[in-house]
């Protein structure tokens, strides 16, 4: 694979040979980061999508189901009348008892226990709702309601996923830069080692980019490498851990997508990181050669 | 037509050339050298042969004076210009300069490739010639593998390989036995007559009396061109050396 005739020994460097186990070291960070930023996405997205436009209106219990049944009555009816609420769907009595069951088992007889009573509420996104003045008028009329906005909760999760997504980014740019810095210091060195060679090439008429071209194919090819490589590594690693956190029940976590666009994002990975490290093997020796006669 | 507006391959002007901060080992030196013209430089070590050399294929450039090749000022020629140049000039280094992890053939085609011509053409010339200089059975070789004398074939081989209109050879019979120095001379009175213009630095007497060519000589960084003065000087007039025809050596030299 990338065998090719060169008027360099480049394939003779000692740190030539070192360049694509650190490529696949950077691919494989970079895999991590990027997957990890991909589930992210996709988890916000879905909570976006699920909790974005809902509130919960929670009734606190009464003295007799009577009572709460007009509790009920009362809350039902100001909800049915308030612009903004696309629809609303009070739980039924068996629905919040499963609800406790992982807390209370089921051994006890729940439905005996004074449960508050839970209403969803599906907010109309075309529309603005004011949740604080919708649970004022609630509790004014039905003292003891609260009302819970998810919206506050998740935008703070989102805002945290924001940061962790924000430091992926980072890491993957010390990756980008840590792959440049190798690349320049093996391309240098190769140029100082090769440096009796090169006048040579260029004393016979070689062209900068004639030179330049043999370093950034020998740096395209050893990229493509290591970048196989560390994807080869990066790929069982994920499986592991999406396998850990569908074990362990991460249930905010989406199941891992194997869509052709994330399969394709992954397989550009080492492409990306071969291409990077051929333009900046071109760079340095064009930069470099311009010293020489 | 005054001298200058003459085509010239090679004319300096009060060249001089020192490096760094150290003395001029090149002092003044002032010579023209047309299309067809082939001058053996001489010397003693030291005298500043392989700097003049150096100049010459544009490894260095002069610290003062005029120094024009192909009618091109390369002292002042922007450094990407100089491939186009270089790939007029085929030199013949004193220590060979091939690259040992090449074999002889890819040292050989080398210039060729550079310059971008067609694999099949290079197959064809490059083997042709190292069948010439008798390295048929050594086109795979790779330097180290082989003897000093066939080395230096190659050297001259990838020299005269794209036939340049300027030849430069240091030493190039150094290592090779008379029979072959002699071919090998041969070979560049070949490209000479075909227009190549060709300078040999040499300390090879034997080699300078035998062949009709005008001498020139570098005594302690200057260039001097009294022929007479050398060749009386240096017994170059020894009966075993034809006399230069005079239509071409006072044709061709233009010594200042």
């Amino acid at each position: 694979m990338f065998k090719r005739r060169t008027d360099l020994p480049l394939s003779q460097d000692t740190l030539g040979r070192f360049l694509p186990w650190l490529i696949a070291f950077m691919v494989f960070l970079s895999a991590i980061a990027v997957a990890g930023m991909l589930v992210l996405n996709d988890a916000v997205g879905r909570w976006d999508t699920g909790l974005n436009a809902t509130v919960t209106v929670q009734i606190p219990p009464a003295a007799t189901a009577k009572k709460d049944e007009e509790r009920l009555g009362q809350v039902l009816s100001l909800l049915a009348r308030r612009p903004g609420i696309e629809r609303y769907e009070a739980l039924s009595k068996d629905a919040l008892v499963s609800l406790l069951k992982p807390w209370i088992g089921d051994g006890t007889d729940a439905k005996d226990l004074p449960i508050p009573m839970l209403i969803d509420v599906t907010v109309d996104r075309g529309r603005v709702l004011d949740v604080e003045r919708l649970a004022a008028e609630l509790a004014a009329r039905v003292p003891g309601v609260t009302v819970d906005d998810h919206r506050l909760w998740l935008s703070q999760l989102v805002r945290l996923v924001t940061v962790i997504q924000i430091l992926a980014w980072a890491v993957l740019l010390l990756i980008a830069l840590a792959t440049i810095g190798t690349v320049v210091f093996t391309t240098r060195t190769g140029l100082a080692v090769h440096r009796d060679a090169i006048e040579v090439l260029h004393l016979i008429g070689a062209q900068d980019a004639y030179i330049a071209r043999q370093f950034a194919a020998r740096a395209l090819a050893l990229g493509l490498k290591g970048g196989m490589l560390g994807l080869a590594l990066a790929l069982p690693t994920l499986a592991g851990i999406g396998y850990l956190a569908l074990e362990t029940g991460a249930t905010l976590l989406p199941k891992p997508d194997l869509s052709p666009v994330y399969i394709a994002g992954f397989l550009a990975l080492p492409v990306a990181v071969a291409m990077l490290a051929m333009m900046t093997a071109r760079t340095t020796v064009m930069r470099n050669l311009k010293r020489m006669i | 037509m005054t001298d200058h507006d003459k085509p010239s391959i090679v004319r300096f002007e009060n060249v001089g050339l020192r490096y760094g901060l150290g003395p001029e080992v090149l002092q003044d030196v002032t010579f023209d050298l047309e299309p067809g013209d082939f001058r053996f430089l001489l010397g003693e070590s030291g005298a500043g042969k392989s700097s003049l050399l150096k100049l010459l294929y544009m490894a260095l450039r002069p610290t003062r004076g005029q120094m024009t090749l192909f009618s091109k000022n390369v002292a002042s020629t922007p450094r990407q210009e100089l491939p186009a140049v270089r790939r007029r000039v085929g030199v013949v280094f004193q220590e060979f300069r091939l690259m040992d992890h090449l074999s002889a053939f890819d040292n050989v085609a080398l210039p060729m490739r550079v310059a971008g011509v067609r694999e099949a053409e290079v197959r064809r010339h490059v083997e042709e010639l190292l069948s010439w200089v008798g390295l048929k059975d050594h086109l795979q070789s790779r330097p180290p593998t082989l003897s000093g004398g066939q080395q230096q074939r190659i050297a001259i081989a990838r020299a005269v390989i794209t036939r340049p209109k300027l030849l430069l050879a240091d030493e190039p019979t150094g290592n090779v036995d008379d029979k072959m120095g002699l071919r090998l001379m041969h070979l560049f009175e070949e490209l000479n007559k075909l227009g190549t213009t060709v300078i040999i630095a040499t300390h090879n007497l034997s080699i300078v009396r035998q062949m009709a060519h005008p001498v020139m000589r570098l005594e302690a960084g200057r260039l001097n061109t009294n022929e007479q003065q050398i060749i009386q000087e240096l017994g170059l007039d020894d009966p075993g050396r034809p006399s230069a025809e005079p239509p071409r050596r006072a044709g061709l030299v233009h010594l200042h």
